[in-house]
C-alpha cells in the first residue's frame, strides 16, 4: 500500500504540472463551466383532473468545452426535491399471530418527494463516493433521525425502509435518460410528478459532471399548489372544520333526497 | 378518469369510486343497512388513508340512510320515539369514539384497532345471523311458522327499571338497554366509519324484540343522525372528511340503493338475512386475512 503511494506521488505531480503548463499555454484566463436551469413556470397547479404530470426543465451549460461536449463527456443530473416534513416509520412484527405496529422511528426532514432525471445510468456518470458526498440520489438524500443518539443499526434499517416505501409509492423516482442534450450546451430534463405529489415549495437542482467529476450545481424553486376549488376545500376543512362538517352533512342530505326522487324504483 | 381529492391529497379514478358507491348502495338498499361497513374497508383497500376512509365513510352513510329512510317514512315504518332514544345514546357513544380515534391515531395503532373491531364484530354478527337465518330457512321448509317475537316470553332486559312505552313498536321496555345499544353503536360508528345498521338491526330484533317491519326504518332514521354527528365530530377534530370523495360515493350509492331496495323486495326475509350474513362474514374474513398474513411490507410511513 505504502509502496504504491510512494510511486504514484511523483507521477501525479508530474501530471499536474503538465496540466497546469498546458492550461496556461492554451488560455491564460480559463473560465470554468457552469450550469443554468430555467422553469417555464414557477408554479404548478393541481386541478381536479390531475393524475400525475411530466415537468420539463430546460437548462444550458456555460463555457462548455466543445471537444468534451462532442465526445458526450458532460453529464447532467436534475433533481426535483419536494418540501421536507417529519415522517414516522413504523414496523410491524408478529404478535399473537397478528401483524402489529410495534417499533417506530421519527425522521425530521424527509423530502416528501424526490425525483431524479439523468443523462445516463447513474453508475456511468460518477462513483458512489461522489454521490454520497453530494447527497445525491434517493439512497443518499439526507434524512435526519429525531433521536440522533438512537441505535445506528436500527436507524439505518428504518431509513432504508423509508426510502424503499417512498420508492414503492412513486414519490422517490429515477428516470435514466430523462435528461437529453438538445445541442452541445442546451439540455432538457423531464421529471415525473406522481399523482400523490405533495403540495408546497419544491426545489429543482441541476448537477453538472465532466468526465465523472462534479463541476457545478444550480437550483430553482417551483411551487406546487392546489387549484382554486381544491385549495378552498382544503382551507375550509383546516380552518373551519365544524362548518365544513355541517356542509358535508347537508350535502349528504340533499344528495340522499335527490337520489330518492331521481332513482325512485317503487 | 382521474379526479384529485383535496383532503386525501391524491388522485383517484372517478369511475372506480362511483362504481364502488353504486355496488355498496345496491347491497345497502337490498338489506336496509347504510353500507358503511363495506365502504370503509373498500376505501382502505383502494389506498385511501384509513383516517380519511373512516370519516368520509360516515359522511356517505348519511346520504344513503336519508335515501333509505325516506322510503320507510312513506310506508310509516319508523318509530320516531325509539329512534330518538337510541340517538341520545348514540351521540354520547360517538363523542367518546372520536376521542379514542384521535388517541389511537397518535400512537399509531388506529389501523390495528379498526381492523380488530371490524373482524370481531363482523365475524360475530355475521356468524350469529347466518346460524339464525339458516334455522329460519329450515323451519320455513318444514312448514313451521317462524316465531321471532313470542308474546309473553320476556328476557332479563324486560325486567330493568325506567320503563318507557314505544307505541309504534308495541313495546314497553326500560330505556337503559335502548340508550346502551345506542351508545355502543355510536362508539363503534365513529371508530369504524359506519352507521352501525348491521349491529343495530340484530340488536333491535334479538335483544329488544322490536317487530321486524319497523326495525329497518327506525335503524336508518337514527343512523342518519349518528353518522351526521360522527361526520361533524371527525371534521372538527381531525379534518379528515374528504367532501369530493364523499360526494362521488353518495352519487353512486343513492342510485344503487334504489335499485337494491327493489331487488330486496323480491327476496324473503330469511333469505335476505342469510345473504347479508354471508356478505358480512366475507368482509370479516378479508380483513382477518390482512391481519394474520404477512404484509407485503412490514414498514409503513405516516406524517406527524
Amino acid at each position: 500500500m505504502r509502496q504504491i503511494k510512494a510511486c504514484k506521488l511523483p507521477f501525479l505531480l508530474f501530471i499536474l504540472t503538465l496540466c497546469a503548463v498546458e492550461a496556461r499555454a492554451q488560455a491564460p484566463e480559463i473560465v470554468p463551466e457552469s450550469i443554468q436551469i430555467g422553469l417555464s413556470t414557477d408554479r404548478v397547479t393541481i386541478t381536479s383532473d390531475f393524475s400525475g404530470a411530466d415537468l420539463t426543465i430546460f437548462g444550458a451549460l456555460d463555457n462548455a468545452d466543445p471537444m468534451v461536449a462532442r465526445q458526450g463527456r458532460y453529464d447532467v443530473i436534475v433533481v426535483l426535491e419536494g418540501p421536507a416534513r417529519p415522517v414516522v416509520v413504523r414496523k410491524k412484527t408478529r404478535v399473537l399471530g397478528m401483524w402489529i405496529n410495534t417499533q417506530s422511528e421519527t425522521f425530521v426532514n424527509v423530502p416528501m418527494s424526490y425525483s431524479v432525471a439523468t443523462t445516463r445510468a447513474r453508475q456511468d456518470i460518477t462513483n458512489t463516493a461522489n454521490y454520497k458526498q453530494l447527497a445525491l440520489g434517493a439512497e443518499n438524500v439526507n434524512i435526519t433521525p429525531y433521536d440522533r443518539n438512537g441505535d445506528p443499526v436500527t436507524l439505518e434499517e428504518f431509513s432504508n425502509a423509508l426510502r424503499e416505501r417512498k420508492k414503492a409509492s412513486g414519490l422517490f423516482s429515477e428516470r435514466i435518460g430523462g435528461v437529453q442534450f438538445l445541442s452541445q450546451n442546451l439540455f432538457r430534463a423531464t421529471l415525473h410528478l406522481a399523482p400523490n405529489v405533495p403540495v408546497g415549495t419544491h426545489r429543482a437542482r441541476a448537477f453538472l459532471f465532466k468526465n465523472g467529476v462534479f463541476i457545478k450545481e444550480n437550483s430553482a424553486q417551483l411551487a406546487i399548489l392546489k387549484a382554486g376549488f381544491e385549495q378552498r376545500v382544503y382551507r375550509a376543512a383546516q380552518n373551519h372544520g365544524f362548518l365544513y362538517g355541517i356542509a358535508a352533512v347537508l350535502l349528504a342530505f340533499v344528495t340522499g333526497w335527490l337520489g330518492r326522487i331521481i332513482f325512485r324504483r317503487d | 378518469m382521474g379526479i384529485y381529492l383535496p383532503i386525501a391529497e391524491m388522485s383517484v379514478n372517478m369511475v372506480v369510486i362511483l362504481a364502488m358507491g353504486a355496488a355498496v348502495g345496491f347491497l345497502s338498499g337490498m338489506f336496509g343497512v347504510g353500507g358503511g361497513f363495506l365502504i370503509t374497508p373498500l376505501l382502505i383497500f383502494y389506498n385511501i388513508p384509513p383516517a380519511i376512509a373512516v370519516a368520509t365513510g360516515a359522511n356517505q352513510v348519511v346520504a344513503s340512510s336519508v335515501s333509505g329512510a325516506l322510503v320507510h317514512l312513506k310506508k310509516g315504518t319508523i318509530d320516531f320515539k325509539l329512534g330518538t332514544v337510541l340517538l341520545v345514546g348514540g351521540i354520547a357513544g360517538s363523542t367518546l369514539g372520536a376521542w379514542v380515534f384521535a388517541l389511537l391515531r397518535s400512537v399509531g395503532q388506529l389501523d390495528l384497532f379498526v381492523s380488530l373491531v371490524y373482524v370481531a364484530l363482523l365475524g360475530t354478527v355475521g356468524g350469529l345471523m347466518l346460524v339464525e337465518s339458516v334455522r329460519a330457512l329450515q323451519r320455513a321448509r318444514t312448514g313451521a311458522t317462524p316465531a321471532l317475537r313470542q308474546p309473553g316470553q320476556h328476557n332479563w332486559i324486560h325486567r330493568l327499571p325506567f320503563k318507557m312505552r314505544f307505541r309504534q313498536s308495541k313495546m314497553f321496555v326500560s330505556v337503559i338497554p335502548v340508550l346502551g345499544i345506542g351508545a355502543v353503536i355510536g362508539f363503534l360508528a365513529s371508530i369504524m366509519g359506519v352507521g352501525g345498521g348491521f349491529i343495530m338491526i340484530p340488536a333491535l330484533i334479538y335483544l329488544l324484540k322490536v317487530p321486524t317491519n319497523v326495525v329497518v326504518g327506525t335503524s336508518l332514521f337514527q343512523i342518519i343522525f349518528t353518522a351526521a354527528y360522527t361526520t361533524i365530530v371527525h371534521s372538527t377534530a381531525n379534518q379528515t372528511v374528504d367532501i369530493v370523495l364523499a360526494f362521488l360515493l353518495m352519487v353512486g350509492g343513492v342510485a344503487g340503493a334504489q335499485y337494491g331496495a327493489r331487488a330486496g323486495q323480491k327476496l324473503r326475509g330469511e333469505q335476505l338475512r342469510a345473504l347479508l350474513a354471508l356478505l358480512v362474514l366475507a368482509v370479516a374474513l378479508r380483513l382477518a386475512f390482512d391481519l394474520f398474513v404477512r404484509p407485503a411490507s412490514v414498514y409503513s410511513l405516516t406524517g406527524l
